[in-house]
């Protein structure tokens, strides 16, 4: 087969537009389309999915046809540990408390880094944060945060 | 005369030690922000937000357009010391301006950035109160056909500002108007793309999209140079321009104005065109073009005042129309919906206090920028000369606390961290998020003036060619898409994305 991609990042997002088009335009296939003059919830919808899907054949012809730059590598790393210490934040944001879930979202990000290292400067400026956030956002601001977890109520009582 | 009347008013407004205070705030936290590299405006206002829910509405406008001036100025002291621009618009700043900072001669850079701005900001108020009247009377007999044309006419030229291809970047507009129909359709009530989960019935929040996508999916694509930066920080002197600096600058300061203050009224527009425009404008009009590039101050002072003027007349369509024109000022419209505002025409008659006490904040944040930022200059380097694996994980936690605050949704977290893949995702492709959140925000829009259009022509879309107005808008867009696509004008636009 003649057929080659010369352009990495164009086949990419071509790929992209196509899933993105052909699952809105599966879905809104049951919302129901309605006339021009009377829309229906799925007319719209159906619309610019149908037009991404061209799009995205558009982009993946142009892909074979044309050159284009590669995609470069992906930090599996530091995308996974940024993300993750987003999610462990909202995890542990109502058990364990603002200052807990903070401590462990500073870690874990820091951890993307490769200048990552834990020093007394590093821990303090940690310290700093940790206190300033629960001092402006939850004592100035009202942000319903609390400071101490559900998790620690129990232990308290008893 | 009416306008000088309406300014007063504004003043009186803006003018309240309340107001003074939070503008000031405002002004302090946006350069503080700002000036940290890699954050651009929609970032610092985004993760900003959240501290304005408890004002009143002129005070928390107010606020935030001080957050944004402060913003727009802290990218360009950063372009200029650090040669990383956060935002397209100081990419410009940062060709001569860091040149010039090499030479050791950052304070004569700074400070005229600083006096353009300022001059540049001062003519673009007056303009805004001349002509915003107009525009909302105009805009009064605008019809939904006209509505839906401006919004085609704003998204196409969002496209043909971005860098990349054009056929990418109408991609990613379709991608950000599927993605404003989730939620619940207003006409039958019925819940769309919201696979059943309740906290989306309302749709995907603006500042969970824009915060996982600017700042989240930022983070990861930064970490991956996190090469030594070059930061001068060689003490900044000599902050006053030269007399024969002067002369050179005043040329380009006033051209930069006029051209920043009507690209900036352009949907789809604002800063960033207008700061190239400015640039490519002075460096053909120049006897030495070759001093382009080079530390030549005509760089910096053309294309600071352009972008200056362009970024405050991008409020005359949000505040007249109701449409934002670019990323910021649809976050200055979801900020206008949480205080129960409905932008549009009407602000102006409803709410005229709102409205001139906004204009006339606008001058004095740009005076408080210039008379506070360059004293205060030694403490900006400071901040710029953070590590960023210092600073990283501090605006993760800004950006996670920011966000919960606003719904007090831990969904909303979740949903961040997973626009911060996505957005990781479309940096890889090279596929520009900012078309495609100016397209998530106009979407929902865009879907009921169509309707509405149509209902009233009875399925008929040539209304949009029969009535003058909106065939009018039709024809500039076209106008727009065919000059990219002419081989002529599209080697220009690529020689001038190149000057990057």
């Amino acid at each position: 087969m003649g057929l080659k991609i010369r352009s990495e990042k164009d086949f990419g997002s071509g790929l992209l537009y196509l899933l993105l088009g052909g699952a809105g335009l599966a879905i809104a296939w049951d919302y129901g389309l309605g006339t021009a003059g009377r829309m229906g919830p799925g007319y719209f919808p159906t619309l610019i999915s149908a037009l991404l899907l061209l799009f995205g054949v558009a982009t993946l012809v142009r892909s074979i046809l044309a050159e284009g730059p590669a995609i470069d590598a992906v930090n599996w790393k530091g995308l996974a540990l940024v993300t993750l210490s987003v999610c462990l934040f909202g995890a542990l944001l109502l058990g364990a408390g603002l200052p807990a879930a903070l401590t462990v979202l500073i870690l874990v990000s820091a951890m993307a880094s490769e200048k990552f290292a834990i020093s007394p400067k590093a821990i303090a400026a940690m310290i700093g944060l940790v206190l300033f956030c629960s001092l402006v956002f939850v004592k100035g601001l009202g942000v319903p945060m609390p400071l101490l977890g559900s998790w620690f109520s129990g232990i308290i009582a008893s | 005369m009416d306008m000088f009347s309406n300014l007063w008013l504004g003043l009186t407004i803006a003018s309240s030690i309340t107001n003074l205070g939070y503008c000031l705030l405002g002004v302090f936290l946006g350069t503080a922000i700002g000036v940290l590299p890699g954050l651009g405006p929609v970032a610092t206002i985004a993760m900003l937000l959240p501290l304005t829910f408890g004002l009143p509405p002129e005070t928390a406008l107010i606020m935030l357009a001080g957050i944004y001036y402060g913003a727009q100025y802290g990218g360009s002291t950063t372009a200029i010391l650090v040669n990383l621009p956060g935002e397209p618009s100081s990419v410009v700043t940062a060709l001569d301006g860091h040149q010039l900072a090499r030479q050791g001669q950052a304070g004569r850079a700074l400070s005229t950035a600083a006096i353009g701005s300022f001059i540049a900001g001062t003519v673009a108020t007056v303009l805004i109160a001349l002509f915003a009247p107009v525009l909302a009377e105009v805009a009064l007999q605008f019809g939904p056909a006209e509505y839906f044309t401006l919004m085609v006419l704003g998204l196409i030229a969002s496209v043909v500002m971005a860098s990349g291809s054009l056929l990418h970047a109408l991609g990613m507009i379709l991608v950000g108007l599927l993605l404003g129909m989730v939620g619940t359709d207003v006409n039958s009530a019925m819940p769309r793309y919201t696979f059943d989960v309740p906290m989306l019935a309302d749709g995907i929040n603006f500042v969970v999209l824009a915060m996982g996508i600017f700042g989240l999916g930022e983070i990861a694509a930064n970490l991956e140079n996190e090469a030594e930066r070059t930061l001068l920080t060689r003490k900044v002197t000599n902050l006053m321009p030269t007399r024969d600096d002067w002369k050179r600058i005043l040329g380009p300061i006033a051209r930069g104005t006029a051209l920043g203050s009507v690209l900036g009224i352009l949907p789809g527009g604002g800063a960033a065109l207008a700061a190239f425009g400015s640039y490519s404008l002075e460096k053909r009009l120049s006897q030495e073009p070759h001093r382009f590039g080079r530390g030549a101050i005509e760089g910096v002072a053309g294309p600071e005042s352009a972008n200056n003027a362009g970024a405050q007349t991008s409020f005359i369509p949000m505040l007249t129309l109701g449409l934002p024109s670019n990323s910021v000022m649809a976050l200055m419209i979801g900020a206008m919906l949480i205080q129960g505002i409905q932008p549009g025409p009407s602000v102006m008659t409803e709410q005229p206090t709102l409205f001139w006490g906004l204009i006339a904040s606008m001058w004095i944040g740009n005076l408080m920028l210039l008379v506070l930022n360059l004293p205060m200059i030694g403490l900006w380097v400071r901040m710029i000369a953070i590590p960023y694996h210092f600073l990283f994980p501090s605006i993760i936690a800004l950006c996670a606390i920011g966000v919960f605050s606003v719904n007090n949704s831990l969904f909303d977290v979740y949903a961040m961290a997973l626009f911060g893949v996505v957005g990781y995702l479309f940096r890889k492709l090279d596929a520009e998020p900012a078309p495609m959140l100016l397209a998530f925000i106009l979407g929902p829009m865009m879907e009921e003036f169509l309707r509405r259009t149509l209902l009233f022509s009875k399925g008929d879309p040539s209304v949009f060619l029969t009535r003058p107005l909106s065939a009018v808008l039709l024809a500039i867009a076209a106008i727009l898409l065919l000059l990219v696509v002419l081989p002529v004008v599209r080697r220009k636009r690529e020689e001038a994305f190149q000057e990057e």
